[in-house]
This record gives C-alpha cells, structure tokens and sequence, in this order.
C-alpha cells in the first residue's frame, strides 16, 4: 500500500501522468453526458483495460451501439464506432461483419434497446451465431427517456410508467441468450470491474455470439425512485447481494429487486459461427464455383 | 470533385441476350454494379431478386443474408457498406414501411445504398400479387424530418437491369439512398433483356478519401457538398451517428449544426436535380396535350396517345424515368408554353400532385387507378380527349 503511494507521489511530481485507458478515449468529447454515479463510465473503463490486456488491434475493432445512455459509448471511444438506430445495432453489426469478416465486431448498448426494441435481432442473432461481442450494460430502466420501465425492470419496483409498481415479468437475459445459441455468457456488476474486463478479454477470444451483461446503477431515476440511494450505496448492494456461481443454470439468474444478484460466467461453449457454416455449406455444395471473399472493398 | 468511372467487374456480368423478368434483372443490374452484398426478407412480389442474388452471389464472391425483419435487412445492408461493401435490400409495400426508419439514417449518414421497392397495392397487406404505384411519396416523404433522396423508376426488365445499376452509380455519387421504384408487373413481366460486356459498363466508385488519418473530417465536404467516405478497419477511427453531427462527424445538437447539416442534405441533391432527372420524350414541341407517366403505366398510356394521335390530336408524352428529384424545371418549362397535363398512373393521385404544383395556370387531368391492375388504355384516352376540348376551348 505504501509502496503504490509512493509511486504515485513520484509520478505526481514529475507532472501529469496519462490514464492508461485516455488512449481509448476521444477526450475532445469529454465531458460526457453521463449522470454521477452512473455505472456506463465504469464499464468503458474495463472495456478499454480489456482493451490493453487482450492486445487487440484497434484498427481492427468496430464498436457498434444502439440509442439511450448506453448507446452513446459509440461517440466517447477512439475506434471505428457506429451510433446506429434504436434496437439495430445488432443487425448494424451483422453487416458489418459480414462485409468484412477481419474485422472484431463489438455491439454496446443497453438493456431496453437490446432486448425490447432490439429483443427479435439478439435472438436471430445468437441463434446464427454470428461472431459479435454484445456488451450489454443492464440499469433495469430506459434512462435516456426518463426512467420508465424496461423489459428488464424487476417486478414490484417503481417506474415513471409503472408509478404504482412493475407487475409484468422481467427477462431474464443470460437465460434468453442461452436458449437462443449464444456460446458465452456472463454477468457482472459495475463493482465487479477486474471480473468485467476478464470476461470482456474471454469474450474475444471466443468465436461466435458471446453476451456480457452489466448490472449497472441509474442513481437518477431508478435507483432514486425505489430507494436504494445514490451510487456508492448502489455499490454497497452489489458488493453484499453479489453471488459468484461460475456455471449456474441461467434459468436460477433472474433478478429481483432486492434479492441476490448471481454474477459469474455462465456458458461457455463451442458450435460454429455463421460465417464458418457458410464457408462450409457453399465448398460443400459448390465446389470450385464459390468464390470466397476475404472482405469487400467496392472502390 | 466527381468520382473517376470504372467499368463493371466482369465477374458479377452475364453479358449476353437473355429472356428474362423485372426482378431477376435487377438482380443482375445489381450485380453489374458492383454489389456484393443484400439482406432481405421474403415479401412477394420482391423475393425474386433476392433469391436469384442468394443463388448467384457466392460464385462471384459475396453474401446474401436473410433477416429476421425488414427492419434488420435495411439497416444490415448498411453495415456492410460502412464494411466496404456496395449493398442493396427489396422489398415491397409493408415492408417498404417498416423500412423507413432506415431511409431516413441512411440519408442522414450518407450512407450510399439502394432499396429496392416492387410496388404491389395497398394499404397494409393490400394486394400482395397484383400492381400498384402507391409508395411515390412515400419513398419520397416516408421518414421522419427533411432530406432527400433519388427515386428511379422502371418500364421494363432491360430497365431493370440499365437502371439498377444507375441506381447504384447515382447513390455513390451523391452519398444518399436511391429508391428503386418498380411494380408488380414490371417485376414479373418476362422480355429480352440485353446485358453488355463489362467493359461496357460504367460503375461509379465509391468516394473513399485520399486523406491521411490526421486530415480527414468524414463529414468535411469538398466543394460539391457529397463528404468522403472511409470503411472500418483503415485506421481512420472515425464515428458515425444519426443525431445531428458537424464535420468530425461528432453529435452537436445546435440549430447551427441542424440547419447547416440538413441543408446541405436537402441542396447536394436539388442543386444537381436538371443532371439527375432522366425522362424520355416524344412529341413535346407541338403537342396540346402532354401525357406525363412512369413506369408500367407508361405502356399502357402509350396505347392512349398512339389512338389519340390517330384522331388527329397533337399529344406528346413525358414518361419519367427519374421520379424524385421531381424534374420540376421540365414540368414548369412546359406549364410556360400552355401545354395541358394528363397523368395517369395506378394510385388515387400522388406524383400528379407534383405536376399541379409546378404548373400554375396550366390544366392538369389526373387518371386514378387504385391498383390491383393496369388503366385500361381507353380510360386514359377520355381523359386525353376531355384535355384536348379545354385546351383548345
């Protein structure tokens, strides 16, 4: 402890010292229009770590998001990045990749754009098994639009649009990947920041559809509105309610309002991505015939 | 600064004469083109031009996937250009709805991509096998706010071919999306369809930028108003959003940056409107009566003016091969020398709103048609009939 604040008075006297993950940043956009106390932030800063720990080529990497607080990683990373339509940043990526199969296809973005507007695309798209990391950052609400609720928002909690009390069932969504054909599934929270950039380096160096799913704080308007403080307190809860059970079935991962939060990695499997059932399929049925095309420059 | 012209990669063309209907041929005008790449999702009467790319596109190098909704395919089909890849996606009229979210990003990020629309009756589930020409406006107005796009529309299968590839050629020059409007019956009617030798194609690059990666601004213009692209994977690491965003292509929500960004989407295509609207004509300079048309309604209309002209009236004709940019200088040229408008086409009166807009004083007879079929000639021809009477009263 001592010697790391050493370390640290020396680097302050020999002038500013550059965030490791700054690199990964388009600081001329900062600041950035998350609230405090938001977990987002929290889940760039271990993606970007995953980043300098996986030794990705950024060249290669596209980061692909939808619309609401999530969405707007795309505009805050130093990458190839793709701020798309509400509920397509699936489908955005399919192309993407499919177009350019060299390229690391990361998909971004929240809950209600993933898995409400966006819900039939993460299906087809684990379903197919198309090569993307689908970073899924989880604050049981829409944000954006003011906190109303989401088809992850646990039953009984107060909502702007269910001011009385949710009462429609939530996903549950390691369970809803799973079943869809995703060959990696984890959950984390945004106290769990070492465990996150590990699965997110996992999830990298899997072949397919691998979903990563972030519970993360909204103090705002969710965590306000149903009493559980501000963001540090929001850590506190997932420090005491976080439960490790690497392999759990994910039909045990539901989330409750106040309940035990089950994080760890869930699935970690091996079936063949899309882009390799179709090589398959067209040597297979065509022969000499099919042209492979390593990817598609037009000009 | 116009893109250099290339010619057609000769692998994706099947020159020769062939016997062939509406949709198979713009599925080789796509090809033609340069197009690797679609995502689609079955919708009669469309699907034709998908499956013949999905039975043709691997053996020249590229992909096809069907999606899980028009709402996937219009907007995969835009990934895979910010890939590299030129792309396309058909459909028709529901799913040309569901499609509109997609139009309206596209415009907005410039991204240059074709979407295909074989026109069958509607509304909703409509007429799913017989014609209509009733998404005109639509595919002009059909996304929410301001901007602009380039419709084409064909009368044939060999334009089905000619044309998809314009299409193509048109969406790279000017970085927006073109709708290719055909219809039922042109999508299934079966003619000689003529394709040339490659190197008798001319195929607009895309405009990827010379600059280096200090340099380049992806939403900079040039002079001419149309941006420079990069693709993934270059090193440019740039950003690409559907808000409201300045050169570096970064969200600035201002009314500054709103009315400078929107303008130049709106006026990239209306300042070059005389140089993209194509039309052909016959007859215009002593004619009383101007039969303005497109697409199959074009064929039958001819009917009209071939028996009108048999009475002896001077009818010319007009058949828009360019529906949007409406050739609006053409309309009004015409509207200044007297001429009297009759327009047909198979819906309750929509691209002939364009003409009473621009026409003034001059007298326009529409011809509705709600779909289902085509005008019947002789209908047409009253209509002409009752035209020449005011005109010449």
């Amino acid at each position: 402890m001592s010697d790391s604040l050493d370390h640290d008075l020396v680097q302050l006297e020999s002038g500013p010292v550059e965030n490791p993950v700054e690199q990964f940043l388009r600081s001329d956009r900062v600041p950035h229009i998350w609230c405090p106390g938001c977990g987002i932030g929290t889940t760039v800063n271990s993606f970007a770590r995953a980043l300098i720990e996986s030794k990705i080529d950024l060249q290669s990497l596209a980061l692909v998001s939808g619309i609401g607080c999530t969405g707007r990683v795309a505009g805050y990373v130093k990458l190839d990045s793709f701020h798309t339509t509400h509920g397509r940043a699936i489908p955005f990526a399919t192309g993407l990749k499919l177009a350019n199969p060299k390229l690391n296809v990361v998909v971004y973005s929240g809950d209600g754009d993933l898995s409400a507007i966006g819900g039939n695309h993460l299906i087809h798209a684990a379903r197919r098994n198309l090569d993307l990391k689908v970073i899924c950052v989880n604050n049981l609400t829409y944000a954006m639009t003011g906190g109303q609720t989401a088809p992850t928002t646990p039953d009984h909690s107060i909502t702007s649009t269910n001011p009385y009390g949710v009462f429609e069932p939530s996903f549950n969504l390691p369970h809803l990947v799973e079943a869809a054909g995703a060959v990696y599934v984890a959950r984390w929270t945004t106290f769990h920041v070492r465990q996150m950039a590990r699965a997110i380096g996992e999830a990298f160096r899997k072949k397919g559809f691998s979903f990563i799913e972030i519970i993360s704080p909204c103090p705002t308007l969710y965590q306000r509105r149903n009493k559980l403080g501000d963001g540090l307190d929001t850590m506190k809860f997932y420090k005491e309610k976080s439960k490790v059970r690497n392999g759990a079935p994910t039909s045990e991962v539901g989330l409750t309002l106040t309940g035990d939060i089950v994080v760890g990695k869930f699935v970690d499997r091996d079936r063949p991505d899309y882009q390799s059932m179709m090589r398959t399929q067209f040597h297979e049925s065509l022969g000499e015939r099919y042209i492979e095309q390593p990817e598609m420059v037009c000009s | 600064m116009k893109p250099a012209h290339q010619t057609a990669d000769p692998r994706g063309v099947l020159t020769g004469t062939h016997f062939m209907d509406g949709d198979h041929a713009c599925c080789e005008g796509a090809l033609a083109a340069g197009s690797r790449f679609a995502a689609g999702y079955p919708i009669t009467p469309s699907t034709e031009v998908v499956e013949r790319f999905a039975s043709r596109v691997p053996t020249v190098g590229g992909t096809f996937i069907q999606m899980e909704d028009e709402l996937a395919a219009s907007i995969t089909l835009q990934g895979a250009v910010w890939g590299g890849a030129k792309a396309f996606t058909v459909t028709s009229g529901p799913g040309f709805s569901l499609m509109m979210e997609h139009i309206g990003y596209a415009a907005m990020t410039e991204t240059p991509c074709v979407f295909v629309d074989v026109q069958r009756g509607g509304p909703s589930t409509g007429l799913p096998t017989l014609p209509a020409q009733a998404d005109m406006m639509q595919a002009r107005w059909g996304s929410h706010g301001d901007y602009e796009i380039i419709a084409l529309c064909p009368n044939s299968p060999q334009e089905c071919f000619d044309l998809t590839i314009k299409a193509f050629n048109l969406a790279e020059e000017f970085r927006v999306p073109v709708m290719f409007m055909m219809d039922e019956v042109v999508g299934h009617m079966t003619e000689k369809v003529v394709i040339p030798p490659a190197d008798q194609i001319e195929v607009v690059p895309r405009r990827h930028t010379h600059k280096s990666v200090d340099d380049y601004l992806p939403y900079a213009t040039n002079g001419d108003q149309v941006p420079e692209m990069a693709h993934a994977g270059e090193g440019y690491k740039f950003h690409v959003t559907g808000l409201t965003h300045d050169e570096r292509g970064y969200p600035n929500m201002t009314p500054q940056t709103q009315d400078k960004l929107v303008r130049r989407l709106q006026s990239k295509i209306r300042d070059a409107a005389d140089r993209i609207a194509l039309f052909e004509e016959d007859q215009l300079d002593d004619a009383d009566v101007v039969v303005v048309s497109y697409g199959i309604t074009s064929r039958v209309a001819q009917r009209a003016i071939t028996l009108a002209r048999e009475q002896g009236l001077n009818i010319g004709k007009l058949r828009l091969i360019t529906a949007w940019p409406f050739p609006e200088n053409k309309i009004a040229g015409l509207a200044a020398k007297g001429k009297t408008f009759v327009f047909p086409e198979l819906n309750l009166g929509q691209m002939v709103r364009e003409v009473e807009r621009i026409a003034g004083r001059a007298k326009t007879f529409a011809v509705p048609h709600a779909g289902g079929g085509v005008h019947n000639p002789e209908d047409i021809l009253k209509v002409i009939l009752e035209a020449a009477r005011c005109q010449t009263h």
